[in-house]
């Protein structure tokens, strides 16, 4: 997993609430078997009509979203369907954090092993975030703080999601260094 | 005395290898990991590029639904949607035979939706953590376990180590009372249940269903009602298992036999919440106050009363929906005409979901504009409705009968509602586009949805006269 430790950038705004995985994502772009090359399949009905052509009305056809760092999404963003191919492609166009005022549960977790860092804010910084698209917003890990506008305040990163972030370390290893662990569970309940 | 536990409680703590503290998550041992063709590849290339073999070979069982065709093979071939479809399902079978994991594929007498064929199978039951990356892994806390679903990147934790990481969750407990009035049907209990907590009401959260509307489901009910806990945005649903659990278990394949299944029974019993178990949020209904129940936006907390019309949009968000879905506030549901009718999906594909369909297709003819597909949930209902003469009943309406698997929910398979077109769905998401680019969804019981067929237009199915057999 890639090392997150301050993100310093702009941000592009979705403001819609209850955004699913459906729409990051749409199920017909899942018939890969790979976990990479999925930036182009993000919001890809939202982005582009029926003909295969780009919305160039729509957010992530600006030329700023090529910058942009952190996408903000509405409240209850991710929801529905597990499909982790819903941060990868949000990864794999660019986007290093997702912020909103609630994320949702699933979403959250896949994000988290995928290296995206998932930010909940306040209702004001939310707020004020999706009131002011391409902000300049700062991220750092460390501490759990974000900077934006007159804002500045700290988000819940679960410890062990800290850790993997700042040090570029995937989960596995640690479930792995507790095989013994699990061999007493087992050998437990025989 | 120990503090009283929570049904939930009682299942987390028997399967912690580890309690979680600030530094680190729970590690939660997993005792089935259902798997499918879709969210596996990942996993198994962890595996493959760690040089790591499956913990627990006989832990995890496969199935091949969402990207399978339903319609027949054709000169020998199967008539997958693209040749990246093929290539998926011949993955998971390559995997499958690497590393020594039972899968039900095309040939199998239980190939299926994998939240129908795990109950199906005895696979699932009660006291037992199951995983699967689907979030509709929920479906299986019907039988009182602890089933959540998780992403690609866990299901090879689960392979590699038979263990999830995981931050416990918080319990919340929704009772109903009373006896569902007639026509009133365990779809129409769930959706009315998002309806009053919202689409993120569940969040952070695992919901055990209590209270004697609950107790007075049937086993194929229950799935319904736990299946949709996801919509909820709750991680897990759960319901305390008892006799009609136990009585659906018994005989099942891989249920234990005989005076094993007595024993395991005696156990099972202990599976219920404590007097006094504390929750950390609670939410009680009145059966008597819900009524067949249909969605008319674009998430499943945008429901209505069938006889009702549409309320006027509370945020922008609402707007758009009814922007999308063609549907203005105060516009009656009944009467709006509709394209297509899909029963089907790991929510509505079991035998009496297609029992309550027939009934109102019996004898009937689905209206010449609707499209209908009926796509049982699995080889065993699939072979069961057509012992039963199910299959002619929806044949000589004019409906599809087709293989099984999760066909139209999704749409990943090539079976989808074609754009602008207004589907009403048995399945569980009414997401922009779930169906079909530019399809639209609106979600409702088998019965409602086999009126609508026959109507042509929404129908209230308590007005339709079911004609059993």
């Amino acid at each position: 997993m890639q090392k997150i430790t301050t993100l310093s950038g702009t941000t592009v705004v979705i403001p819609e609430d209850n955004v699913d995985t459906d729409q990051i994502i749409p199920g017909r772009f899942l018939t890969t078997t790979s976990s990479k090359g999925f930036g182009d399949a993000l919001f890809r009905d939202w982005r582009f009509d029926d003909q295969d052509q780009a919305r160039e009305d729509f957010v992530l056809n600006q030329p700023e979203a090529k910058t942009a760092e952190m996408l903000v999404g509405g409240r209850n963003f991710g929801c529905g369907s597990s499909r982790e191919h819903a941060p990868w492609a949000i990864r794999d166009f660019g986007f290093k954090a997702v912020i909103s005022s609630r994320l949702a549960d699933i979403f959250t977790s896949n994000a988290q092993k995928c290296g995206l860092l998932p930010v909940v804010v306040s209702e004001p910084l939310h707020q004020w975030l999706l009131e002011n698209p391409g902000a300049k917003v700062d991220i750092d890990v460390n501490d759990c703080s974000i900077k934006a506008g007159p804002h500045n305040e700290t988000f819940p990163l679960d410890g062990f999601a800290q850790h993997c972030f700042l040090n570029g370390l995937d989960a596995l290893g640690f479930l792995l260094d507790n095989d013994s662990a699990i061999s007493r569970f087992e050998a437990a309940r025989q | 005395m120990a503090s009283p536990q929570s049904l939930f409680e009682k299942i987390w703590s028997a399967h912690e290898v580890a309690p979680e503290s600030p530094e680190k998550p729970a590690i939660l041992y997993i005792d089935l990991h259902l798997t499918h063709e879709v969210t596996s590849p990942q996993g198994f290339d962890v595996l493959r590029e760690r040089g790591l073999k499956v913990r627990c070979p006989d832990r995890t069982l496969a199935t091949i639904d969402h990207s399978t065709p339903t319609l027949p093979a054709l000169n020998g071939k199967r008539p997958y949607v693209t040749e990246q479809a093929r290539t998926q399902v011949a993955t998971l079978r390559q995997n499958c035979e690497d590393f020594g994991i039972t899968l039900h594929d095309w040939d199998s007498d239980y190939r299926g939706i994998v939240h129908v064929i795990g109950p199906e199978l005895g696979a699932t039951s009660p006291g037992k953590t199951i995983v699967c990356g689907d979030s509709h892994t929920s479906t299986h806390g019907a039988f009182g376990a602890l089933a959540f679903g998780v992403g690609a990147t866990e299901v090879g934790h689960v392979l590699a180590t038979q263990c999830v990481l995981q931050r416990k969750p918080k319990s919340m407990r929704i009772t109903v009372n009373g006896e569902l009035g007639a026509g009133v049907t365990a779809k129409d209990l769930i959706l009315h249940i998002i309806g009053e907590i919202g689409v993120s009401g569940g969040t952070g959260h695992v919901i055990e269903y209590a209270g004697s509307t609950f107790a007075g489901l049937n086993m194929e009910q229950r799935m319904t009602v736990c299946n949709m806990s996801i919509e909820a945005g709750a991680r897990a649903g759960m319901i305390a298992p008892d006799q009609t659990t136990f009585d659906y278990l018994r005989g099942r394949p891989m249920s234990p036999q005989g005076e094993a299944f007595d024993a395991a029974v005696e156990g099972w019993k202990a599976l219920r919440s404590d007097p006094g178990a504390n929750f950390d949020k609670e939410v009680e209904l009145n059966a008597a106050d819900i009524a067949p129940t249909i969605s008319y936006g674009t998430h499943p907390g945008m429901v209505v009363p069938i006889t009702e019309a549409i309320p006027e949009p509370a945020d922008a968000s609402e707007v758009k929906a009814l922007e999308y879905m063609g549907l203005t506030a105060g516009q009656s549901m009944l009467g709006t005409k509709v394209d297509v009718v899909f029963i089907g999906s790991c929510t509505n594909s079991r035998m009496s979901d297609l029992h309550a369909a027939a009934d109102q297709l019996r004898g009937r003819k689905v209206h010449p504009d609707v499209t209908m597909l009926v796509v049982p949930g699995s080889e065993q209902v699939f072979r069961q409705a057509e012992a039963e003469g199910l299959h002619q009943v929806f044949i000589d309406a004019g409906a599809q009968w087709r293989l099984p698997g999760c066909s139209m929910c999704l749409s990943m398979n090539g079976d989808i509602v074609p754009e602008g077109a207004l589907a009403v769905s048995t399945s569980n998401r009414n997401f922009e586009g779930r169906q079909g680019p530019g399809s639209r969804t609106l979600l409702a019981s088998p019965a409602a949805a086999a009126a609508a067929a026959v109507a042509g237009c929404v129908a209230d199915p308590r007005t339709t006269q079911p004609k059993a057999a």
